[in-house]
């Protein structure tokens, strides 16, 4: 300030204000990524505690032995000898029961047939019904759709139980059949596979419909016009123009239905019979009836790596199939 | 072509039929005199006043409702926060891991999701002690923890179509994100968390198998109640009741299929 000709307090200030400004940015930084941990981290926070976590607990389980006694009813892996030796115990019989015992595996075998079948048996139904809904006038597009969704808002065990009283010896089903003449003794469907065939496809077809009906409302009618006018007949022109075109909805539908019927409890415990064994039926006799938590647990953990992680895995190659394909 | 149209229309009738047939039949049997349910036994509406001097039912329906509420109102809430992190948070190191957490659910069966979340409660109950005891908390929790997912990818497809200048602006105006977020974006993604409350709330109020698995003994849902009483010989009641819930469904998707069709002519678009 006396004659040296160097401006301290204009240093001081641009020193001090850079100093604010810096501060400031970091601040705002801090607060910007304490609201970013606070956004994701809940969520994660409470996914990881009660579904990751669990899994491994499950892990642990299918590991121990069964043990009646103690509660709850599994032995411990670890155990302490002379009060400070560590001893752990791994048991793989559970695993080796699954393996060797021939019911776990037709069990899986039976899931795996029953749902594809029931998904080919919804994309029969669903197909047409889409294509009509696709197809009506936008006044009854709406209403159409509705009705759809209606039946799946509406308790779905109720649905179920009608289809007991629907499909009995004595039932409705039975008796139109008689009194038509179709048939001349009652027919057996009540606690057979045909039933739970028939409350799969019941319970999923919804899950079919609507997005088959997405996909096929964004076709281009001129396509199908131009394939007839150059003389295609109309059989053709579904499987060469609609079918093709709609595939994304058909697969998108098909793992919507296939998905929850390989896993179904409901639906084969009240509408089938003893022979209709299914894994997510198994898992639950083990757990509820043997009250066996190690083997229920080495269940789960079969349905996890057979079932879970390749549908996983097949919904992620998907998805990168559609960005790659959006992106071309 | 005419051909075509007769067949789509067959099937079509058909299918509405094969979806209805039913739940016309649970409504018929709910005016039958007769305890029987093959049996008619002429028109009585002896079951809807049966019904409501069931305190057992009453109970669980009161039960069921309770939880499906606070389950579907918290999945809403852990659920759009998920989503946010999706969608904005685009160098999230996270990402994959909470993209693994809300997709699974969505393709796990339902007896893993109830084995699982009952043997993390017993564990838990030894290690730390809580939660002491099983009943509607930890329904609440298991069934929050599957809704999450649902939420989630109603919320993220709404967020991703959302205009994402309509936040800068705000931004640019000195909001904070918070503020942004609560005046900005919500009010745009509302229809969304609507839809994903409602779905939540029907999963919870509908689900058999995971509420089974982490009960107690005191706190028996409406499903556990009608599984039993189908497994063990029915009484009409239930078909009286299932009458009602559908009568109450109907009437409100009518209801939301009006208002949005004055709204939007073509939902689908």
């Amino acid at each position: 300030m006396n004659g040296s000709g160097f401006n301290w307090l204009g240093f001081w200030n641009l020193v001090f204000s850079a100093l604010v400004q810096r501060i400031g940015v970091l601040g705002r930084e801090l607060r910007q990524r304490r609201g970013r941990l606070v956004v994701a981290g809940i969520p994660m926070l409470w996914l990881g505690l009660f579904f990751l976590l669990p899994f491994l607990i499950v892990a642990r389980i299918s590991l121990t032995t069964i043990d009646p006694n103690a509660q709850p009813p599994y032995s411990s892996i670890v155990t302490f000898t002379q009060g400070w030796q560590l001893e752990l115990h791994f048991n793989l019989d559970n695993y080796r029961r699954l393996w060797q015992d021939g019911l776990y595996l037709s069990a899986y075998l039976n899931s795996l047939k029953t749902a594809a079948i029931s998904t080919l048996l919804c994309l029969m139904i669903g197909f047409p019904m889409a294509l009509g809904i696709a197809r009506a006038s936008t006044r009854w597009r709406l209403p159409l759709l509705t009705m759809v969704i209606v039946p799946f808002w509406t308790s779905f065990l109720i649905r179920i139980y009608a289809w007991i009283g629907l499909l009995k010896d004595q039932g409705p089903l039975n008796n139109l059949l008689l009194w038509l003449g179709v048939i001349d003794e009652p027919l057996h469907i009540l606690y057979t596979n045909t039933a739970v065939y028939i409350g799969i496809v019941y319970s999923y077809l919804p899950f079919m419909v609507l997005p088959l009906t997405a996909t096929l409302l964004k076709h281009d009618r001129s396509l199908l016009e131009a394939a007839f006018d150059l003389g295609c007949k109309p059989m053709r022109a579904f499987w060469r123009v609609t079918f093709p075109l709609a595939l994304p909805g058909v697969i998108a539908g098909s793992l919507l239905v296939f998905i929850p019927a390989v896993g179904e409890f409901v639906i084969p415990d009240l509408l089938g019979g003893p022979d209709s064994l299914m894994i997510g039926r198994v898992l639950w006799t083990e757990f509820f009836q043997s009250r066996d938590w190690p083997l229920a647990s080495a269940v789960a953990m079969a349905i996890l790596l057979l079932i879970v992680i390749p549908t996983l895995l097949f919904e992620h190659l998907q998805a990168r199939r559609g960005a790659q394909e959006a992106r071309r | 072509m005419r051909q075509r149209s007769t067949f789509v229309f067959t099937m079509m009738a058909f299918g509405y039929a094969f979806l209805y047939l039913p739940i016309f039949s649970v409504v018929l049997y709910s005016f039958n005199a007769s305890r029987l349910v093959t049996v008619w036994g002429g028109f009585s509406t002896r079951w809807y006043g049966a019904l409501f001097h069931n305190e057992t039912i009453l109970q669980a329906t009161g039960r069921s409702l309770l939880v499906a509420a606070m389950a579907a109102t918290l999945a809403v809430a852990i659920g759009t926060l998920a989503a946010v992190a999706f969608t904005r948070f685009q160098r999230l190191r996270a990402r994959p891991l909470l993209s693994l957490m809300t997709s699974a659910p969505l393709v796990m069966p339902e007896v893993m999701l109830g084995l699982s979340a009952l043997l993390l409660f017993v564990g838990l109950q030894q290690w730390i002690g809580w939660p002491a005891g099983r009943g509607l908390m930890t329904i609440t929790i298991a069934h929050t923890t599957f809704c999450c997912a649902y939420v989630t990818v109603i919320v993220q497809s709404r967020l991703a179509q959302m205009d994402e200048s309509l936040e800068e602006a705000a931004l640019d105006l000195g909001a904070r994100p918070w503020k942004v977020f609560f005046l900005v974006t919500l009010p745009v993604i509302f229809p969304a968390l609507a839809a994903g409350w409602l779905l939540a709330f029907t999963l919870s109020l509908d689900d058999l198998v995971v509420a089974s698995f982490v009960s107690g003994p005191s706190s028996t849902t409406l499903p556990m109640l009608i599984y039993s009483k189908v497994k063990f010989g029915v009484t009409p009641e239930i078909n009286a009741l299932a009458t009602l819930i559908v009568l109450v469904v109907t009437s409100l998707i009518v209801a939301a299929t009006l208002v949005m069709g004055r709204r939007n002519a073509n939902p689908l678009r």
